[in-house]
């Protein structure tokens, strides 16, 4: 019996009635073969008979056209949904295209931009490490250094927005890196891609001067957000506009299809800091949250850390007797960041007692910054200094947008 | 007409939408609502996506020659599914029952296991882009020797609310849909089936009732034509008719064809600009239209304009096509000087376009690209006719003629639904399936168990308030009563406008069961289902229309009037009985049993004649 292969023409029964079509794989002890009517069927693979081997057709090769006119944008690809296909092994959407797959993906982008294309990486964000970080953030540098006039980041939405705030702490940049990505995979018709790899290489060409999130603004097609890298947070599984700015206006939107940008006033513009690369980076941190009745031993795990964020209770609150484990880890050397689970509002540690004993303890209020982006920070300034005052005082300055001086009513 | 000899082929496929819980693929109630009732809205693109063989469907293709902007209405009964915001639920399991059981009843084969697969649809009617639908069986019979190829569960795309706009309410209840073989040879055959496979559906009483609720889809083709899918046949008794009309279109477009190959007629490429020969015509859409394009075609003249169906020409055939790219219609010269175009123009039309008396020439008015667009379609379309009969997709129109949609899709259409796990149908769970009683079965046993007639049986058989009759029956009210309140009093009372749709199955029992516990009487059941139906209780209604009137009281009433009535009585004898039955029944109004009224009058007008 001659093994199948997919892509294979079969026939095969269903009770009495014969039928043909094309193996696709094995699944759950069946035969999966799609019917010449379009349909999967999964048979016992007694069923199934080979009939013939067809060879795999090329793919078709179709070369995105570049306007030698327009201005020069890098896109450095890391995997994600924006650029999807589906899996004959597993029948699972997975990520596999190339950076140029994604330019045949939105015809669009060839009236806005010329384009050279870097696959950094093909992998689901949640495999994101920060030594990735790392390499797309010289990645990035260095286009931005041979003259892109933007860059595209392409990246799974789950850890996007670490993604971004791990570029805004370790570049000064002149030009704009936009991160981009999908919430509905890019093998449907209705896939947010398209409107968000518009959106994003207008963005990229636009008077921005900093690191963003551009995504779906609302449920509608009909504009995107751009976001600052540090206070951007994914707040929904599956919706559109699952990105939103935290405590914190947004830095503007792309108009769809018009492609009209609006920038905030508080937007850095291009041009307005130069270009610079600091890419070290302290990877032995942590980050958890407390909830009531944690074991205080649960801390123990981070014994040994350079660097833990808590995201507290409230104002930025852990039980009594977790205090003390965190005042043991910072005696043994591990910089500790409070912040809340609240997300929106700002870390004050001097209103009730246990938040003054933890202050007692050396644990560093986290201000207005979200746990997350507290995290990657909390790596980047480690990666630069051991010095605890001065880790403190970074800690708490405004380094990418990410300390608040004030906190903006109405939002 | 011989439809053996003209070699008619025909085949059913059948979508019926199923009375389930909840949506295929997610937790929302399979409730259409009034569009007014929308509580959110939003607007898509959708763009046609290659399938896993790298390919894109013709048919979704043809529908992208627009770009095209959706709207959306969602209710406080859909959900982000609906949106195509959130991932699909697992297969719902009813639906999926269901559909076994019918599968059952024609004899078919389960697939061991179930994929759901993506069909792309482009129209907007799905906000994913796709319909989701599985093959679940094959292979299955029909009583006349037919073949059911294979029967379908998928997903109801959304309901058009005008040209670009949907409401989702209708998103996702689950559709069966059946598909026989090509094997059906005449136009009442085809009827027939249908209603066979629609009783057969309606036996499982999982099934929607109402309009648009079911819905056929008409595969013909007669020899030396070609397979022509209509679309979305909402009556029964149209089928048909509509078999009998593409018949007609496909002998002739072959007509046509015989008559432009004899004439050597010939399609080029290229329209001529004519926008200046028509500035200042009385025809508005020429007139200001930015650009009008004409289009010469040797040797058509007269065959454009010629007849095809009832008010379809193949002029109608070359519009549908250009209407594609966004225009409202074409003019040809077949149907000229008309609509403020005057003769005059039509001659310098002719004349600048060196058309013969034997072309026909065609205009298409819009904005250049559109235009364009529009006449590359006219071509296509025009150069089909040189072989007879396109394959196509068509939607019925009212009548039953019907008008071009798109091309047959393709398998490229199709490719896996990865958010949702295939169902596994073991032999065990299969053999659990039991075929549902069909509904001429049950008519039978109407008849014989509560001893109705023919026609009263097979009436509630099939009448949409069946479970109502089931449960009258089934907790002891007399089959007649129960009979004729389904088939007689709430069909009349709905004539009389009163919406019958507030009167639960519930409390129409409580009202049977009031009147054979002789709180009321059989005549007042309308008044009282009215009172029901206006917001009151049973009991407030029992109070307000049939203050009961005991035993006692009647006999008295009866007494009394009779007794004031003697001399009339008298002078008739037993005539007088019509007449004092109004007399009485207006008395109690309604709140006494006729016959138990007659049988007392009886009574007392036989004292009185002594």
């Amino acid at each position: 019996m001659t093994a199948l292969l997919s892509g294979d023409r079969v026939a095969c029964t269903v009770g009495p009635t014969n039928l043909t079509g094309t193996y696709i794989t094995d699944r759950d002890g069946m035969r999966v073969v799609k019917l010449d009517s379009g349909y999967n069927i999964g048979v016992d693979p007694a069923r199934v008979t080979f009939l013939e081997r067809i060879p795999a057709a090329p793919s078709p090769g179709v070369e995105a056209a570049q306007d030698p006119d327009l201005p020069e944008l890098a896109i450095v690809s890391t995997g994600g949904t924006i650029a999807s296909r589906i899996d004959y092994r597993t029948g699972a959407v997975t990520s596999q295209f190339t950076a140029a797959d994604i330019l045949r993906a939105i015809p669009g982008l060839g009236e806005i931009a010329r384009y050279r294309t870097q696959v950094l990486a093909t992998i689901l964000s949640e495999n994101m490490t920060p030594a990735l970080w790392q390499e797309l953030a010289r990645a990035v540098h260095g286009a931005i250094r041979d003259g892109a006039a933007g860059v595209i980041v392409t990246h799974g939405t789950d850890t996007m927005a670490h993604s971004a705030a791990a570029l805004a702490f370790m570049l000064s940049t002149p030009v704009p890196i936009v991160l981009v990505g999908s919430q509905r995979s890019a093998d449907r018709p209705s896939s947010d891609n398209v409107m968000n790899g518009v959106c994003a290489a207008t963005a990229a060409v636009s008077d921005l001067g900093e690191v963003a999130v551009v995504m779906h603004e609302g449920p509608s097609d009909d504009r995107c957000a751009i976001h600052r890298a540090t206070r951007v947070r994914k707040l929904h599984t599956s919706r559109r506009d699952a990105f939103a700015s935290v405590g914190s206006p947004s830095l503007g939107t792309v108009a769809y299809p018009d492609r009209t940008v609006e920038l905030a006033p508080g937007a850095v513009r291009r041009g307005a800091r130069p270009l610079a690369l600091d890419d070290r980076l302290e990877p032995r941190c942590g980050l958890v949250q407390f909830f009531p009745g944690m074991e205080p031993a649960q801390l123990d795990t981070f014994t040994g850390y350079a660097g833990l964020v808590v995201a507290g209770t409230g104002l930025g609150h852990v039980s009594t007797p977790c205090i003390e484990r965190l005042g043991a880890l910072v005696k043994n050397g591990t910089t500790v960041v409070m912040t809340s689970q609240c997300l929106y509002g700002r870390v004050c540690d001097r209103v009730y007692d246990t938040g003054r004993d933890l202050l007692a303890c050396g644990v560093i209020e986290g201000a207005t910054m979200l746990p997350e982006v507290a995290l990657v920070k909390l790596m980047c300034v480690l990666g630069r200094t051991r010095d605890p005052g001065e880790v403190a005082r970074l800690m708490q300055a405004d380094l990418a947008g990410e300390v608040l001086g004030r906190t903006p009513h109405g939002l | 007409m011989d439809y053996d000899a003209i070699g008619l082929v025909s085949g059913l496929e059948i979508h019926q939408q199923l009375d389930t819980r909840t949506k295929l693929f997610c937790g929302c109630p399979t409730v259409v609502r009034p569009v007014e009732e929308h509580n959110g809205e939003f607007c898509r693109y959708l763009r046609a996506t290659a399938s896993e063989l790298g390919e894109i469907d013709r048919a979704a293709e043809e529908e992208m020659k627009q770009v095209r902007r959706f709207r959306y209405l969602a209710y406080d009964t859909t959900c982000l599914v609906e949106n195509d915001d959130e991932p699909p639920s697992p297969l719902n399991e009813e639906a999926l029952e269901v559909t076994l059981e019918v599968a059952r009843t024609f004899g078919m084969t389960p697939i061991e296991q179930i994929h759901v697969m993506r069909k792309l649809v482009i129209d907007g009617s799905n906000t994913s882009g796709f319909q989701r639908t599985a093959l679940v069986a094959v292979g299955g019979v029909l009583p006349n020797g037919g073949v059911v190829e294979s029967i379908c569960l998928e997903e109801e795309a959304a309901q058009r609310v005008e040209e670009s706009c949907f409401s989702l309410d209708r998103l996702g209840i689950p559709l069966v849909e059946i598909t026989t073989s090509p094997c059906l040879r005449t136009p009442e055959e085809v009827q027939e089936t249908a209603a066979y496979i629609g009783m057969v559906l309606r036996s499982t009483g999982k099934v929607k009732r109402g309009i648009g609720t079911i819905r056929q889809d008409l595969n013909v083709s007669i020899r030396d034509g070609a397979r022509v899918e209509i679309k979305g046949v909402q009556e029964l008794d149209l089928i048909a008719e509509v078999v009998r009309r593409e018949v007609a279109r496909q002998q002739g477009l072959l007509a046509i064809r015989g008559e432009l190959l004899a004439r050597g007629a010939t399609v080029e490429d290229g329209a001529t600009d004519v926008t200046d020969l028509f500035r200042g015509t009385k025809s508005s859409v020429l007139k200001k239209a930015p650009v009008v394009l004409a289009l010469r075609l040797r040797g058509f003249a007269g065959l454009v304009g010629r007849e095809l169906q009832p008010g379809r020409r193949l002029g109608s055939e070359l519009s549908d096509y250009a209407k594609k790219c966004g225009v409202g219609g074409i003019f040809h010269t077949d149907e000229l000087p008309a609509y403020g175009v005057t003769a005059d123009e039509v001659a310098r039309l002719r004349h600048e376009l060196g058309a013969a008396d034997e072309d026909c020439v065609v205009l298409v008015a819009a904005p250049r690209q559109i235009a364009e667009c529009a006449v590359r379609q006219v071509v296509r379309r025009a150069r089909l006719a040189f072989e007879g009969v396109p394959e196509e997709t068509r939607k019925m129109l009212e009548g039953g003629s019907s008008a071009y949609m798109r091309p047959l899709p393709g398998a490229a259409r199709m490719y896996p639904e990865t958010d949702v796990l295939p169902v596994a149908i073991t032999p065990e769970r299969w053999s659990a399936v039991r075929a549902p009683e069909l509904l001429t079965e049950r008519e039978k046993r109407y008849a014989a168990e509560y001893d109705l007639s023919a026609s009263t049986a097979h009436q509630l058989a099939y009448s949409e308030r069946l479970p109502l009759f089931e449960q009258a029956v089934g907790c002891g009210l007399q089959p007649g009563l129960a009979s004729r309140t389904v088939l007689a009093t709430l069909k009349e009372l709905s004539r009389d406008g009163v919406d019958i749709g507030l009167i639960t199955d519930d409390q129409v029992i409580a009202v049977l069961r009031a009147v054979e516990a002789e709180r009321a009487a059989k005549e007042a059941v309308p008044d009282l289902l009215r009172a029901v139906a206006d917001g009151a209780t049973v009991g407030e209604a029992l109070a307000a229309c049939a203050p009961a009137v005991t035993g006692e009281d009647l006999a008295a009433i009866v007494k009394r009037i009779v007794a004031e009535r003697a001399d009339f009585v008298r002078e008739r004898g037993m005539g007088a009985l019509g007449p004092l039955m109004g007399v009485v029944m207006a008395e109690v109004r309604g709140s006494a049993d006729g016959k138990k009224v007659a049988g007392l009058l009886k009574d007392a007008i036989a004292r009185v004649l002594g």
